[in-house]
């Protein structure tokens, strides 16, 4: 356990083959449990320093809007943007292909552990933690929006109103991203010079 | 597990293959649809098969959309899993790539800025509040409260101040649970 200085922020490094992204993919994607953005937050944007916090925030807006899972389609974004249709696959295979042996390999053992109280105890103690890393990654990308065009304020408030709609209301995120997504995109286009 | 007709296969790639174009805001959101398929439809999974089915990809390390694999294992095999997959993957993947480079190529013009800039603040609401779905269960449960509040403070600060990798974080978790304390 070696806790490392922060790096320097807007220095931008790049993959250096299908291989080295394939293998980053892998083991972010193998870190993740009980959702892998968290990981794939401090890998591709704090230690590779692959993506700006700004980069990621963008492309994870878009796989948003975007049907499938945000954190594959953030992979197939960043890794067509890196070696084109090639990258897009091995950053998939990547994130998908030794999870996939590991999940399949549990089903086989799940009936034998299922009810056992350490087991049980362990899925929840990790589950919490699970919740604190997806706060944490939320809070940590707030600053991003210092550099909106439509300022703080305004950017927290539509924040502020999208947990209140999807956390406690529960209303359907179609409708949060058709609603106030649209609003928000017309003062940010208000906002904007041509 | 129960042994599909070729057409049942199809079916069930066919079913997934729709799902995967309506689930915005990733594959989890269809899971009541899902379960009306397999389950009150086919009768090929019991309710406690299928809440299994999801518990386990939430424990596996990986993307939370590998429950669709252990969906299809658990209702036909290798050939189940090889159809829900394929059918979750193929269209949000075709058109992830087809979004990003068209919108690459016009990344500079206003109305795709207006577009980032007017979801980002969206974008960052949705993870705080998964999280807090996340957490709302342990909250509400009088047994769990404390520890899990101590466990998702403990990761929130570590996670802010700190660059220590989140799998230290989620053994701390693990053992913590194992040991009973949450």
């Amino acid at each position: 356990m070696t806790i490392e200085a922060a790096p320097p922020i807007d220095a931008l490094a790049a993959p250096a083959s299908t291989k080295e992204l394939f293998i980053a993919f892998s083991s972010l994607s193998l870190q993740g449990f009980g959702g892998v953005l968290p990981v794939a937050q401090r890998v591709l944007v704090e230690r590779r320093r692959w993506l700006t916090k700004e980069q990621f925030v963008e492309m994870l807006s878009v796989s948003q809007v975007l049907p499938g899972p945000n954190v594959v389609n953030l992979a197939l974004m960043f890794g067509d943007r890196c070696f084109g249709l090639r990258g897009a696959f091995a950053a998939l295979a990547g994130m998908l292909l030794v999870p996939l042996l590991i999940v399949l390999a549990l089903t086989a053992l799940y009936g034998q552990f299922a009810q056992n109280p350490v087991v049980t105890g362990a899925l929840r103690g990790m589950g919490a933690v699970a919740a604190g890393l997806v706060i944490a990654t939320g809070l940590k990308l707030l600053t991003t929006l210092r550099r909106n065009v439509m300022g703080l304020p305004v950017c927290l408030g539509f924040a502020t109103v999208t947990v209140l709609a999807t956390a406690w209301l529960r209303v359907p995120l179609v409708w949060v991203i058709l609603g106030l997504g649209a609003v928000a995109i017309t003062v940010a286009w208000s906002r904007l010079k041509r | 597990m129960n042994h599909l007709t070729a057409s049942d296969l199809l079916g069930l790639f066919g079913h997934f293959l729709v799902l995967s174009l309506l689930a915005v805001g990733g594959a989890i959101t269809t899971v009541p649809d899902m379960h009306r398929f397999i389950v009150v439809e086919h009768h090929w999974l019991t309710d406690a098969q299928f809440t299994a089915s999801i518990a386990i990809a939430q424990a596996a390390p990986g993307p939370n959309v590998l429950f669709v694999a252990v969906l299809g294992w658990n209702v036909a095999g290798p050939l189940g899993t090889l159809a829900t997959m394929v059918g979750s993957l193929l269209p949000s993947t075709a058109l992830s790539l087809w979004a990003t480079r068209w919108g690459t190529q016009r990344r500079e013009t206003r109305g795709v800025r207006a577009f980032t800039a007017g979801l980002t603040p969206l974008t960052l609401g949705l993870l705080l509040s998964t999280g807090w779905v996340l957490a709302e269960p342990y909250l509400l449960s009088d047994a769990h409260r404390w520890g899990a509040l101590a466990l998702i403070a403990l990761s929130v600060g570590v996670m802010m101040r700190t660059t220590l990798s989140p799998i230290w974080l989620v053994v701390v978790g693990m053992v913590a649970g194992a040991l009973g304390w949450i």
